[in-house]
């Protein structure tokens, strides 16, 4: 299976806490100045969401994450099922924020240069050309409601683009998922930061829980397993409020002067090669 | 949540139109034939009536019962012109523009359009709007300044009874907003057919007049809320919400008001 694959590629580091070997995780590095993306994105608003917002994430990811270990080895299956909306909020903002990150580059290193290539093409194919496809995912931004993120995601199986948004909702989306959410998780995230970030392999073993999804800061994966995340925006009003107020639609339109689509070009071409 | 409830007779959709499970935009316009047309007549025969001018004001943005700047330093002036004057209005001109092109809506108050448009959990798309409009009013009467304190009375006793003291329903509530994900609110609700007080969490615009239940307090925890004065500090916020904001004032008449439709029980007479 996949995972046990990536798996075996790493050693587990020492001192792990717990038999299990549990890693936390810790907040990643941006490869860029918090002033670099101005002034589509303010340097105040890139540090607090990479210094206070992203690392509430992963600080609570960690908690839930030693708390399910404790529970599991206790087989304390209620307290296990209670932290899975826990894990999934807090896992699920850390996952999307790091891929955010990525997902911007300072315009001198190529932020907002159209994509080439196999993703260019792609694009121009499935929307007609570039600017048609940022309209739509502006569009879908500016009409969530409430928390969300916009995808430009790509269905492996489909071999094809999708824009999808993962958002608060008055129903919520359901669909079980066989298996731990975990393990979804990891297997359709890219392998470069399921490595470094890797902390589950005994506990996909135990899990065997199914679950409805719901709601916000889910990674494009809740939207279908087949989905790989290419691009991702951030529409929470922490992402932009300090800088547009309310002006969402504002942010939507800066923001793609910043978008590194050379990211984009590389995972898409991993995926559909 | 019964939608024949709705007992206005203005209200076209108090009618048993919306009891049958197709679609609504196809049940309503075909029952636009059937009723009878009475204040609505003027708008909806434009046939008939192009001289008359149409009325087009629906819903207007109702102003905080306080300055803009009264609430300093702990809601400040810049956060109240930006979530009143521009979130709020957003929602009431959104609201005003899709009443414009929805005609079986018009005639509803407010409470019975956001019965109406949360429709059992499958929300129209006014429900978003007619929701907020009403949330953010609430909002505002919720808070005053020089608020926070305890609450006296009734409410008091209210509290101590359903949860064994004050500062075991204030730890709750603040329980409660930091634990909730995304963008919310958090309410003080006097539940009707339970007959005690509780704490509900909704997301987005849910309220809990969708379950027929009596708000008493709200706190919105939508991050433009607090962003501007206490940036991700979601707890802070909370706890200054809770010491130097909440309007017992409001909630001890919206609660005097709740008892007049639900019993909370005899009160104690002394016999002579």
């Amino acid at each position: 299976m996949a995972l046990r694959t990536l798996v075996t590629r790493k050693t587990l580091r020492t001192l792990p806490l717990g038999f299990r070997g549990l890693q936390t995780f810790s907040l990643p590095d941006l490869p860029y100045d918090y002033g670099a993306l101005e002034p589509a994105i303010s340097g105040d608003i890139m540090q607090i969401h990479h210094q206070k917002h992203h690392q509430a994430y992963i600080t609570n990811y960690n908690k839930a994450l030693e708390q399910l270990d404790g529970a599991i080895a206790k087989g304390d299956a209620s307290t296990v099922v209670k932290l899975q909306s826990a894990i999934k909020f807090n896992g699920g903002g850390h996952v999307n924020h790091s891929i955010f990150w990525k997902n911007l580059a300072p315009i001198r290193e190529g932020g907002g240069e159209p994509p080439k290539g196999s993703l260019g093409w792609a694009i121009d194919n499935h929307f007609g050309f570039i600017d048609a496809l940022i309209q739509k995912m502006n569009a879908e931004g500016a009409a969530l409601q409430g928390s969300g993120w916009v995808w430009l995601g790509v269905d492996k199986e489909l071999k094809r683009l999708v824009v999808e948004t993962t958002a608060n909702q008055v129903n919520s989306v359901v669909s079980p998922i066989n298996g731990p959410l975990i393990q979804v998780l990891l297997l359709n995230v890219e392998p470069v930061l399921l490595l470094e970030d890797i902390g589950f392999q005994n506990l996909t073993a135990q899990c065997g829980v199914c679950f409805t999804l719901e709601y916000i800061g889910d990674p494009l994966v809740t939207k279908g397993p087949s989905l790989v995340p290419l691009l991702g925006i951030d529409v929470w009003e922490h992402a932009y409020y300090l800088q547009y107020k309310n002006v969402r639609p504002d942010y939507l339109k800066n923001i793609w002067k910043v978008i590194n689509w050379k990211y984009a070009s590389e995972v898409f071409e991993k995926e559909c090669p | 949540m019964n939608l024949l409830s709705c007992s206005s007779n203005h209200c076209p959709l108090s009618s048993k139109v919306l009891a049958s499970t197709s679609p609504p935009s196809k049940i309503l316009k075909s029952s636009v034939r059937v009723r009878n047309l009475g204040w609505g007549e003027r708008r909806d025969n434009m046939r008939n009536n192009r001289r008359v001018s149409k009325v087009v004001a629906y819903y207007g943005l109702k102003s905080p019962p306080y300055r803009l700047d009264a609430l300093e330093p702990y809601m400040s002036q810049r956060t109240l012109e930006v979530h009143w004057g521009a979130h709020h209005r957003g929602y009431v001109e959104a609201l005003n523009k899709q009443l414009a092109k929805n005609d079986i809506l018009y005639g509803c108050t407010m409470d019975e359009l956001i019965r109406v448009t949360y429709n059992n959990g499958n929300p129209l798309p006014e429900f978003n709007n007619a929701a907020q409009v009403w949330n953010h009013d609430f909002f505002w009467e919720s808070m005053q300044p020089g608020g926070g304190e305890m609450p006296t009375l009734g409410i008091l006793q209210q509290i101590e009874k359903d949860f064994a003291s004050f500062a075991n329903f204030k730890e709750k509530f603040i329980e409660a907003a930091l634990t909730s994900f995304g963008s919310g609110w958090v309410w003080l609700v006097l539940k009707r057919e339970k007959k005690c007080l509780a704490i509900v969490k909704t997301s987005n615009a849910v309220n809990p007049l969708v379950w027929n239940d009596i708000p008493i307090i709200s706190l919105d925890l939508w991050e433009h809320a607090y962003y501007l004065d206490y940036k991700n500090d979601r707890a802070k916020y909370v706890n200054t919400f809770m010491n130097h904001l909440v309007s017992w004032n409001a909630a001890a008449a919206r609660m005097a008001r709740a008892q007049a439709f639900v019993n909370l029980g005899e009160p104690k007479i002394p016999v002579a």
